[in-house]
C-alpha cells in the first residue's frame, strides 16, 4: 500500500484544469503512459506536501466516455481502472464563466461518493465579464468547498491546498443523486446556478468580435492561409541567423580539430563521422524551435479549435471531420504526438484513418532533407517580388503532403477504415493571451527531445556508418574513393538497383539505410559519406556545395518528393503500433507509404529527366 | 408571426437568428437519443439562450452557435434536432 494519498483533477475540456495542474504541482510532473490503453497519465506531488499526489485526468464533458481517454477518466474515478487505484478525493476545476455547464458534471461527480473540492478558476476572467457569483450559497448547495482561483496566476492555492488537505483527512463521503438522467442533472444545474449567480456578466467580448474576424467565411480562411503561410516563410527566413552561427560552430570545431590533432582514424571519426554527422542535425534546432512555437501558440490561444471549424467541410470531402485537422497540424511538427493527439478522435475508423494519414504531413525532421536540397538545387530567386523561391518550394512540399494526406484518407474510408463518419462537435473556447508557461514548457520539451535525439540515434548510426565506411579498407591502386569499396559503399551498391530508375545514386541509397532510424540521419549520413570521399575543400564547403556539385537536378527534385512520402522514421512506425494495437497497421502504414514514395518519385524523375534533355 | 412560426430548427437558420430552445426533436435519420446527449453535453438545454453566430464558407456547413456562455461548432445535420422559438 501506498502512503500517499492519491487526488484526481477532474474537469471540462477548457476549464483551465492543466493549468491548475500545473501551478499546484510545479515542473516536476511524471508522464508516463497507460500500459495498453493510450492515454498519457500526468501526475506530480502537491508542492509543499509530498503526502498528496495529483493525477490530471483527461477533460471529459461527462461519464458517459466518448473517446478512448475519456474512458480513462470514468475508469479512475470509479476504482474501474486496472492500473490505477481509486483516488482518495476529487478536485474539480469549474470555469466561473461558464457555470451552468460546468455544474451539470460536478453534479454528476457527486454521485460517486467521493470527498470533492471545486475550484473555482478563471474568477479574474468572470470578474472581467461582470460575472457576480455567491461562493458561499454555491458550496452551502453543493455540500462541498468551493475556492475561487485564478490558476495562471497563481490566485487562491494555498487555500485550495488546505481544503484538498482537510477533504482527505475529514472529507464527506455521501453520495448526493441529482438525477439519474442528463436532463434532469441539467435541470438540477441550471437552477443551482441560477440561485448562485447575482449577476449574469456581459459576455467574453473580446472572443465575440475576434471570432467575427477570424470565423468570418472568407477572411477567415484567407488568415488561416495566411497564418500557415507565414509559418513556414518564417520557419525559413527566421531561423537563417541562429542557423549560420551553429553550422560556424561546427566548422570552427572541425578546424580547430584538424589544426590539433594528428592526421588518422581519430581526426576521421570526430570530423568525418561526429561533427559532419551530428552537425548536420543539430543546425535545424533554431527551425524546429519556430516550427513548435507557432504550433505551441496557437493551441495556447484556442486557435486551434477554430482552425478545425474552417477546415472541417474540407476534411469532410476526405471523409474525416474537422477534430481530424488538430492531430494532423501537429504532425507538422513530428507525427508522434499528431498520432497521440489522434486520441481525442471518438470514431474508431476516423481515429485509424488520421494515424495513417499523420506521418504524410510535412514533419520537422523532414526540414534538415528539405533545406539541404532545397538551399543546394533552388536559385535564390523572389517571385512576384515578394515571396522567395526556396520558401515557396518548400510551401509547395507541404502542400504536396497536405493533398497526397487528403486523398489517401478519401481512399482509406471508402476501403479498408470503411464506416459511419462521426460528426463534427467542438466547444471554441474563449480565446486567451497565450501561456508563456506552457509555450515555453513545450518548447523546451520538443528542444530537449530533438538534442536528446542528436546526441543517441543519430550519434550511434553515425558512428555505426562511419565504421562501415572505412571497413573493409579499399585495394591498392583502387580507381574509385576508398568508401566504394566499404560496407556502405557494397550495401549501396546492390540498392542502386532498386533505386537507380528514380535517380539514386549508391551514395543516396546507402544513406537511406541509417534513414529508417529517423529522415534526418539520412543528411547526416550524406554528410559522412561525402565528407569521407571529398577533399578538404569540399568538406569545408559544406553539404550543401557538394551536392550541387554532384546530383543531377531530377536526382535532387526525386530525392525530395521521396521525403514526402517514404516512412523513414522507426519512431513513428513503433508508436503506430501502440496506438493500434498490434503490427497490422504500422506494416499497412510502411507498405502504402513505400509504394507511394517510389511511385511519385519514378514519375518525378523520369519527368523531370525528359523535360531537362 | 404566428407562435408555430416562430418555431424553427436551429439547422435551418441563418448567421444573426437565434432565440430559445425549446425542446429536442428526434427522428431516426440523425441519430436520436445518443446524438441528443452529445448535445446536452455541450450545453444546449431547453430554456438556453442559443444564436447562430458563423457558417462556414463551403456550403454554409459546419455552423458556429452561442449557448448561453459558451461557443459550439457543430454541422447543420445535428443543429436539426433543435428546435428554436425566435425572438
Amino acid at each position: 500500500m501506498s502512503t500517499t494519498s492519491l487526488v484526481a483533477v477532474v474537469g471540462n475540456p477548457n476549464c483551465g484544469k492543466s493549468a491548475l495542474f500545473n501551478a499546484l504541482t510545479g515542473l516536476r510532473q511524471k508522464v508516463a503512459n497507460y500500459p495498453g490503453a493510450t492515454v498519457e497519465r500526468r501526475s506530480g506531488s502537491l508542492l509543499g506536501n509530498s503526502e498528496i499526489e495529483l493525477i490530471d485526468l483527461p477533460g471529459s464533458y461527462s461519464l458517459t466516455p466518448r473517446s478512448p481517454d475519456e474512458l480513462v477518466t470514468k475508469q479512475v474515478l470509479t476504482g474501474a481502472h486496472i492500473n490505477e487505484r481509486q483516488p482518495q478525493a476529487i478536485l474539480c476545476v469549474i470555469d466561473a464563466t461558464n457555470l451552468v455547464q460546468h455544474l451539470r458534471f460536478v453534479l454528476e461527480l457527486r454521485s460517486l461518493g467521493l470527498p470533492m473540492v471545486i475550484a473555482l478558476n478563471m474568477v479574474d476572467l468572470a470578474e472581467r465579464e461582470r460575472i457576480v457569483i455567491d461562493v458561499k450559497l454555491l458550496s452551502e448547495k453543493l455540500g462541498v468547498p468551493v475556492i475561487e482561483t485564478v490558476a495562471v496566476r497563481k490566485r487562491g492555492l494555498e487555500d485550495l491546498k488546505e481544503q484538498v488537505r482537510k477533504a482527505l483527512v475529514t472529507g464527506s463521503t455521501d453520495t448526493v443523486n441529482y438525477g439519474d438522467t442528463l436532463h434532469l442533472r441539467q435541470q438540477a444545474a441550471q437552477q443551482i446556478a441560477s440561485a448562485a449567480t447575482l449577476s449574469e456578466g456581459i459576455g467574453h467580448r473580446t472572443t465575440r468580435a475576434l471570432d467575427r474576424i477570424l470565423l468570418h467565411p472568407v477572411l477567415g480562411l484567407f488568415i488561416l492561409a495566411a497564418l500557415l503561410f507565414t509559418m513556414f516563410q518564417a520557419v525559413f527566413a527566421w531561423a537563417e541567423a541562429p542557423m549560420d552561427l551553429i553550422e560556424g560552430g561546427f566548422t570552427s570545431l572541425k578546424i580547430f580539430f584538424r589544426a590539433n590533432l594528428e592526421h588518422g582514424l581519430l581526426l576521421s571519426l570526430l570530423n568525418d563521422g561526429l561533427l559532419a554527422g551530428v552537425g548536420a542535425v543539430v543546425v535545424f534546432l533554431p527551425q524546429i524551435i519556430f516550427l513548435f512555437l507557432f504550433i505551441l501558440v496557437l493551441e495556447s490561444t484556442g486557435y486551434m479549435a477554430r482552425a478545425a471549424f474552417l477546415m472541417d467541410r474540407l476534411m469532410a470531402a476526405a471523409g474525416l471531420n474537422g477534430r481530424a485537422f488538430i492531430p494532423l497540424l501537429s504532425s507538422f511538427a513530428c507525427a508522434v504526438p499528431g498520432i497521440m493527439a489522434a486520441r481525442s478522435i471518438a470514431n474508431e475508423k476516423d481515429r485509424l484513418t488520421t494515424i495513417l494519414i499523420a506521418p504524410l504531413m510535412t514533419c520537422s525532421a523532414r526540414l534538415p532533407v528539405y533545406t539541404v536540397i532545397i538551399s543546394a538545387f533552388i536559385p535564390n530567386k523572389t517571385v512576384a517580388g515578394m515571396f522567395g523561391l526556396k520558401g515557396l518550394v518548400l510551401f509547395g512540399l507541404f502542400i504536396l503532403g497536405i493533398v497526397s494526406a487528403l486523398i489517401v484518407a478519401a481512399v482509406l474510408k471508402r476501403t479498408v477504415a470503411k464506416g459511419p463518419t462521426d460528426t463534427f462537435m467542438l466547444e471554441l473556447p474563449k480565446y486567451q493571451a497565450p501561456n508563456p508557461r506552457f509555450v515555453l514548457t513545450g518548447l523546451y520539451e520538443r528542444a530537449r527531445l530533438f538534442l536528446k535525439r542528436a546526441g543517441t540515434i543519430i550519434l550511434a548510426s553515425t558512428v555505426i556508418l562511419w565504421v562501415l565506411t572505412l571497413w573493409p579498407s579499399a585495394p591498392d591502386g583502387a580507381l574509385r574513393p576508398d568508401v566504394a569499396y566499404s560496407m556502405v559503399g557494397i550495401i549501396g551498391g546492390w540498392l542502386e538497383v532498386i533505386f537507380a530508375p528514380i535517380g539514386f545514386n549508391w551514395e543516396i541509397s546507402a544513406a537511406l539505410v541509417p534513414g529508417m532510424a529517423a529522415r534526418e540521419v539520412a543528411i547526416a549520413a550524406l554528410g559522412t559519406v561525402y565528407s569521407l570521399q571529398g577533399s578538404e575543400e569540399m568538406v569545408e564547403a559544406g553539404l550543401v556545395a557538394t551536392l550541387n556539385g554532384l546530383w543531377s537536378l531530377p536526382t535532387a527534385l526525386s530525392f525530395l518528393v521521396w521525403f514526402v512520402f517514404a516512412p523513414q522514421c522507426l519512431s513513428t512506425i513503433a508508436v503506430t503500433r501502440r496506438e493500434t494495437g498490434g503490427w497490422k497497421w504500422p506494416l499497412f502504414m510502411v507498405a502504402y507509404m513505400f509504394a507511394l514514395a517510389y511511385t511519385a518519385s519514378f514519375i518525378t524523375f523520369q519527368t523531370a529527366t525528359i523535360l531537362l534533355q | 408571426m404566428t407562435d408555430a412560426s416562430r418555431l424553427k430548427s436551429l439547422g435551418s437558420l441563418s448567421p444573426g437568428a437565434g432565440g430559445t430552445l425549446t425542446r429536442f426533436v428526434a427522428n431516426f435519420e440523425n441519430g436520436g437519443s445518443q446524438m441528443i446527449d452529445r448535445l446536452r453535453e455541450m450545453g444546449f438545454a431547453e430554456g438556453a439562450t442559443i444564436e447562430l453566430l458563423h457558417q462556414s464558407f463551403f456550403g454554409r456547413d459546419p455552423i458556429a452557435v452561442r449557448v448561453g456562455a459558451m461557443t459550439v461548432a457543430l454541422r447543420r445535420r445535428e443543429a436539426n434536432l433543435i428546435e428554436i422559438r425566435l425572438v
